[in-house]
């Protein structure tokens, strides 16, 4: 059996109030395979964009791990030096941003921006940085790269800049790419576009993908496995398929019935009542019991851990616990 | 056949975009016009759903805001039940402003901060003269539990409710004033998934609760499925076609309106590859030439590139393309 590529035991995130701790994330575990996409799903909130945060060592302070490790390649990388994170994170860890007019350096060129993450992580000449970066914007779809390279980021369109910022990515020929709603901010026509880029690329180069979006359909169409968070916590992690045909978790379920698709004939749409906790006010128990259908006794006192179920899925719910089977 | 409440006769909008007079003239540059809207006509029947679909810059919301006047019209039509906007007497106009109402897309950014939320859904009928202060505050607290919230929610201000509650909120003050139709814009496009739909499914309650008429604006195409009778599919602009909404998803006429549809990410799995679609949305300041979608367009032939093609009769509704009943075979 192949090693994870990346490891997220346990992960726990604060951000320290001055009324109190904000447990963001908790004991959040997971895995990413090399080569492997996988999809980050929930409500905002719900944790997606501060798990990629913690991966890259970005967190916002006052945000702080306070609990759990991150391992690539089975090295710990979450309480390693700024320095030494700094040589992970773009070399080894490439991200893509949802905005990429902001993550793109407006008064640098885009050949300037690409030759210096190339050289910073690479050893390789100016000029060799250079011919890299045109290759490399050639095959992320730009036309004439030779001539765009020179070109500042307001003279690309939206999905034209995210076809640079993927670039700027891939540069250093990172081990996973962490993707963070790379394709809110497009319209559908180019969304699709990116989607089937960032799929072709990374496979191409076996880099694994952490796919983070608010897009049932984009994961759909993408991933190989599904992470569903709620409230910080892990609802449900399975394959792709699994997840969507047959939910398992009720938060799953119910999110599944609330998105209206191309093809389904029902009038009404499933949905579920009221909405995500505050931070503040995450429910003893099972974060997801006020909102359930299913809820009984120990929902509201126990929470639940993932619960392994049948091809390596996980539902933290205790429908699918063997005791309460049993007795 | 009834006379359509709203009709809607070769809207324009043009924007000036020039650069201050001096730049001009040192630089030597004519003025420049973007087109949001043009040449757009489309009738709206009593208790439907006509929703407006396309990408960023297509004009979608700017015929959003012309419809409630909130932006005025560089040429062309609106009648309302029959009527003429642009003939009406300010007194007349008053009156009919009552019987239309927007929803906007952001929750957070529509509703007055510093207002109760009473108040807030109360204004309308102050303002339209419809009741007194006391009978307009129980109307309003009504209103509150007709769109799932509580009486006592009237006391409370919007920063104390999360975003799919305050879509809810904006509802019951786009209902208060007891309108016929009502222009929503993009509503739930801040919204989550699942707040999303009890959003969709409260306004279908309210639709056959009260007949209301919805101008339904949205980007994302299987929303507009689900709530719309027919569609109208914008681009650059232009209404390229307009369909019944169940017979467009099965058979698209326009070409561009294939394209959409084919980029739609989808939960089937059906492992199908999609036709990858080719470029993007051109500068509207200098669309192309002819048909503005042949750069992109598929069945491109020499005539597109002459010519703008008027809207012409298709089986399920009526699309600007030439090569109309030829698409079918592709």
């Amino acid at each position: 059996m192949t090693k994870p590529l990346l490891s997220v035991r346990d992960l726990k995130v604060e951000f320290p109030t001055r009324r109190g701790v904000l447990t963001a994330l908790n004991g959040v575990s997971f895995d990413i395979m090399p080569g492997e996409v996988l999809g980050m799903v929930g409500e905002s909130g719900a944790g997606k964009s501060l798990t990629g945060a913690s991966i890259i060592g970005l967190l916002e302070p006052p945000g702080r791990i306070a609990g759990g490790e991150i391992l690539l390649k089975g090295e710990r990388i979450d309480n390693i030096s700024p320095d030494a994170m700094r040589k992970v994170r773009g070399k080894r860890i490439g991200m893509v941003f949802q905005d990429p007019l902001t993550s793109l350096n407006p008064l640098y060129t885009v050949a300037k921006q690409l030759t210096e993450t190339i050289m910073t992580h690479l050893p390789v000449s100016a000029s060799e940085a250079r011919r890299r970066a045109i290759a490399l914007l050639d095959r992320v779809g730009i036309p004439a790269a030779a001539r765009r390279i020179d070109d500042y980021p307001h003279h690309f369109s939206g999905g034209m800049r995210q076809r640079v910022v993927i670039a700027l990515a891939l540069c250093a020929e990172p081990e996973l790419v962490i993707a963070d709603e790379p394709t809110t901010a497009l319209d559908v026509s180019v969304q699709a576009q990116i989607i089937d880029l960032i799929k072709e690329i990374c496979a191409e180069r076996n880099a694994a993908v952490m796919l983070i979006t608010h897009d049932m359909g984009v994961i759909a169409e993408t991933a190989d496995r599904v992470a569903v968070l709620y409230a910080g916590r892990l609802a449900e992690i399975g394959t792709v398929h699994d997840v969507i045909t047959r939910p398992e978790h009720p938060y799953t379920q119910g999110l599944m019935g609330s998105i209206p698709t191309l093809t389904q004939e029902s009038d009404r749409l499933i949905s579920i009542p009221g909405s995500m906790p505050r931070l503040n006010a995450i429910p003893p128990g099972c974060a997801f019991n006020p909102r359930c259908t299913q809820t009984f006794g120990r929902c509201t006192a126990e929470r639940p851990d993932p619960i392994a179920r049948p091809n390596g899925r996980q539902v933290a719910c205790w429908l699918y616990d063997e005791e309460k089977a049993h007795g | 056949m009834a006379e359509p409440l709203i009709r809607v006769e070769n809207l324009w909008r043009k924007f000036d975009v020039s650069k201050p007079f001096l730049n001009r003239v040192i630089e030597r540059e004519e003025k420049q016009f973007l087109t949001a809207t043009a040449d757009v006509s489309f009738e709206i029947n009593r208790g439907e759903t006509f929703a407006l679909v396309g990408e960023s810059g297509s004009g979608k919301s700017t015929i959003a805001k012309m419809m409630v006047g909130l932006v005025g019209i560089s040429g062309g039509k609106i009648s309302f039940d029959g009527r003429d906007m642009a003939g009406l007497s300010p007194k007349e106009l008053r009156d009919l402003r009552r019987r239309f109402q927007m929803i906007f897309q952001d929750p957070f950014a529509s509703l007055n901060p510093r207002w109760r939320v009473g108040d807030i859904i109360a204004e309308p009928m102050i303002t339209f003269g419809m009741a007194n202060a006391t009978d307009a505050r129980k109307e309003a607290e009504r209103l509150l539990g007709v769109v799932g919230l509580s009486a006592k929610d009237a006391e409370k201000f919007p920063h104390e409710f999360s975003g799919g509650q305050r879509q809810r909120i904006a509802i019951a003050r786009a209902l208060s004033s007891k309108p016929e139709f009502i222009v929503c814009d993009e509503p739930t496009s801040a919204l989550d998934v699942s707040v999303q739909a009890q959003i969709l499914n409260l306004m279908r309650d309210l639709q056959d609760e009260l007949g209301l008429t919805y101008l339904f604006i949205s980007h994302d195409l299987s929303v507009v499925r689900h709530m719309a009778n027919r569609i109208g599919v914008l681009y650059l602009g232009r209404l390229v076609e307009v369909s019944e909404a169940k017979a467009l998803f099965k058979e698209p006429q326009h070409p561009y309106t294939r394209m959409l549809l084919e980029a739609v990410p989808d939960l089937a799995l059906s492992g199908r590859r999609r036709k990858s679609v080719e470029g993007e949305i051109p500068n509207p300041i200098s669309p192309p030439p002819g048909c503005s979608f042949h750069p992109r367009c598929p069945l491109v032939r020499p005539e597109c590139k002459l010519a703008i093609p008027g809207r012409r009769p298709t089986p399920i509704g009526s699309a600007a393309c030439i090569a109309i009943g030829e698409t079918a075979t592709l």
